[in-house]
């Protein structure tokens, strides 16, 4: 590692800070499944991803899809840390006239590779990506990030057949299991255990992670990349609300919500602000 | 007991949907980027000429629409240019792929769809896609085209992969007559006078257009000079000939094989209204579903045959004087 763990744990503190903020000026979203995804997140910009911050759209590069898109400001936090966008372009989410759409447009925000926001349909624009580059034979990888609650779409289940049947190894999907979606626990919604056994009957590879741990994240990237005639899943297990702990494991900010003042102030003490700091984040 | 082959009924006769798969065929030498897209229906859709010409650009998703649409805008983003084909009503099941995952961040994907309308006889309602126009024109940046006969489908499929940004356009499932003279050529956006007439308009696309002809030699017979209009291109929507139409014959009838509502009519009534005041008529299937019979017996019943154009001719005809 270039970049130590340390510099990496920072990097997603300051994310967390920022899609926080990011919610709290929109005055809506999705905090939970936000705060469960940011180290994923952190290493695939910092880490992982091959691509030129001079030249985004270089065809070269390769592609993250956030298939989960209602954890958006996750991405355009990291996005920011990582120098892609203005961090003065953060308050602007979610507003008129704005780049940063409540889901993620290609159209406005064209580092963002997929227009999701309708459950499936990034892991589906991902698997294309990756048939695509098959079809041109260059050697990109493809990396989509999906939710748990995503696993219960149907679509979910055609591409992964299809990813299976058509050995694209330059495919990683990454689950980020936090157990939680919408209304409930998943087990009480719709079940989607065993999930290791339903990817590996549909021809993936599968590994299982913390997915706040830099390490097991390094290393399962690390054995996609060393897979052959297979796409990988990485069901990286995670804590919804991670780091703030009125939301830890809580479905009821799963969202879309208003984060008020107060709900700002103490998640900005949670994430080891100080005083000076959180009156510069904290606004009318 | 030896094994005999089934009489294929797709391959056999000269349709759109065969037509679209032999232009793919002929155009794609010069267009590498063309890939064909498939969910187990290749012989229903024309493609399988190409997928027996070219079959290290088919790919096959099984019965699975809604992650072949998005795959497809995937697809386009390393810069392929996609075909996605399959039946009308399946079309529809992936609509909102087509919206989210093509038309919103407009990639250059092209869904051809074969068996629109009562034209797909006997396989009955559940085929018979009498929605597709109308949903697709919905979805902002979608071109929506439906063309006549299978030397303009030859000369849309070159137009579209040469248009960048997504197409919805319709083949079609039965023997197809030759409507239009060689020298014909397709201008995606336009519509095309097939044959003159001063007492009436009425525009056709799809099956229709040739309707309207027969409609309009049986109405010549009695005295009444009928224009005739192509208009493939149902959107964006020839607003010019339109009006041109109006202003010129000063009634216009439109016929189409689908539901009445947000179809050709629709959107030649949307043109009327916003620019020239002239009484129309639409025909097409109103607002029911379809059953099982030929494709000519089902225009006959459901009124979409020459006579239901000519009986629309006659009504409209008595609100203009």
């Amino acid at each position: 590692m270039k970049m130590n763990e340390e510099t990496l744990q920072e990097l997603a503190r300051k994310a967390r800070i920022n899609s926080l903020y990011s919610i709290y000026c929109a005055k809506s979203g999705h905090p939970g499944g936000v705060l469960s995804s940011i180290e994923i997140i952190i290493y695939l910009f910092f880490k992982e991803l091959r691509y030129k911050p001079e030249n985004l759209y270089d065809m070269d590069r390769d592609r993250f899809i956030l298939s989960k898109g209602h954890a958006c400001p996750a991405l355009y936090a990291v996005g920011a840390e990582a120098g892609i966008i203005e961090k003065t372009s953060l308050k602007g989410l979610r507003k008129l006239n704005h780049e940063l759409q409540g889901h993620p447009h290609r159209g406005t925000t064209p580092w963002v590779e997929a227009s999701t926001g309708s459950l499936g349909q990034g892991f589906s624009f991902g698997i294309g990506e990756a048939l695509g580059f098959k079809h041109k034979k260059t050697d990109n990888r493809i990396y989509v990030l999906l939710g748990d609650g995503e696993l219960q779409e149907g679509e979910v289940w055609e591409g992964a057949m299809f990813a299976g049947h058509h050995k694209l190894d330059n495919l990683c999907a990454i689950i980020d299991y936090n157990k939680l979606q919408s209304d409930d626990y998943n087990k009480n919604i719709m079940n989607i255990e065993p999930l290791v056994d339903k990817w590996k009957a549909f021809n993936w590879n599968v590994l299982e992670i913390d997915g706040h741990n830099y390490k097991e994240i390094e290393n399962a990237f690390l054995q996609a990349k060393n897979t052959r005639g297979k796409p990988t899943v990485i069901i990286a297990h995670t804590l919804k609300g991670k780091g703030i702990s009125y939301m830890e494991g809580s479905p009821d900010w799963h969202g879309s919500v208003k984060l008020s003042k107060e709900d700002l102030e103490t998640a900005l003490i949670d994430l080891g602000c100080d005083n000076e700091t959180i009156k510069e984040y904290i606004h009318e | 007991m030896s094994k005999r082959p089934p009489i294929q009924i797709g391959a056999q006769e000269d349709s759109l949907r065969e037509a679209f798969g032999k232009a793919l065929v002929k155009f794609a030498p010069n267009y590498k980027n063309v890939v064909v897209l498939d969910a187990d229906v290749a012989g229903g859709t024309g493609t399988h000429h190409f997928r027996k010409a070219f079959p290290d650009r088919y790919y096959q998703f099984g019965i699975a629409e809604q992650n072949m649409m998005a795959v497809a805008g995937g697809l386009a983003a390393t810069g392929l240019v996609p075909f996605v084909t399959t039946f009308a009503v399946f079309m529809l099941r992936a609509i909102e792929q087509a919206r989210l995952s093509i038309a919103y961040p407009r990639m250059n994907v092209k869904l051809v769809a074969s068996h629109p309308g009562l034209d797909v006889g006997p396989d009955g309602a559940s085929a018979q896609c009498l929605e597709d126009l109308a949903a697709f024109r919905a979805i902002p940046e979608m071109v929506v085209l439906s063309p006549c006969d299978p030397l303009e489908i030859e000369l849309a499929t070159k137009a579209i992969i040469e248009y960048e940004g997504p197409v919805y356009m319709r083949s079609g499932r039965s023997p197809s007559i030759n409507v239009l003279d060689e020298n014909y050529s397709f201008e995606m956006g336009k519509g095309k006078i097939l044959k003159d007439g001063n007492d009436v308009t009425i525009i056709g696309c799809g099956v229709t257009t040739a309707r309207a002809l027969k409609a309009s030699d049986e109405l010549e017979k009695e005295g009444i000079s009928a224009r005739v209009v192509n208009m493939s291109t149902l959107k964006p929507i020839d607003t010019n000939m339109i009006i041109q139409c109006a202003e010129e014959t000063k009634c216009i009838v439109t016929a189409e094989d689908h539901n009445i509502h947000g179809g050709l009519g629709s959107a030649v009534a949307e043109a009327v209204v916003q620019n020239c005041h002239v009484p129309m008529e639409i025909v097409g299937v109103k607002d029911t579903f379809g059953e099982s019979g030929e494709p000519d017996e089902l225009a006959v019943k459901y009124g979409i045959d020459s006579n239901g154009i000519i009986s629309a001719v006659k009504k409209l005809l008595d609100r203009k004087q």
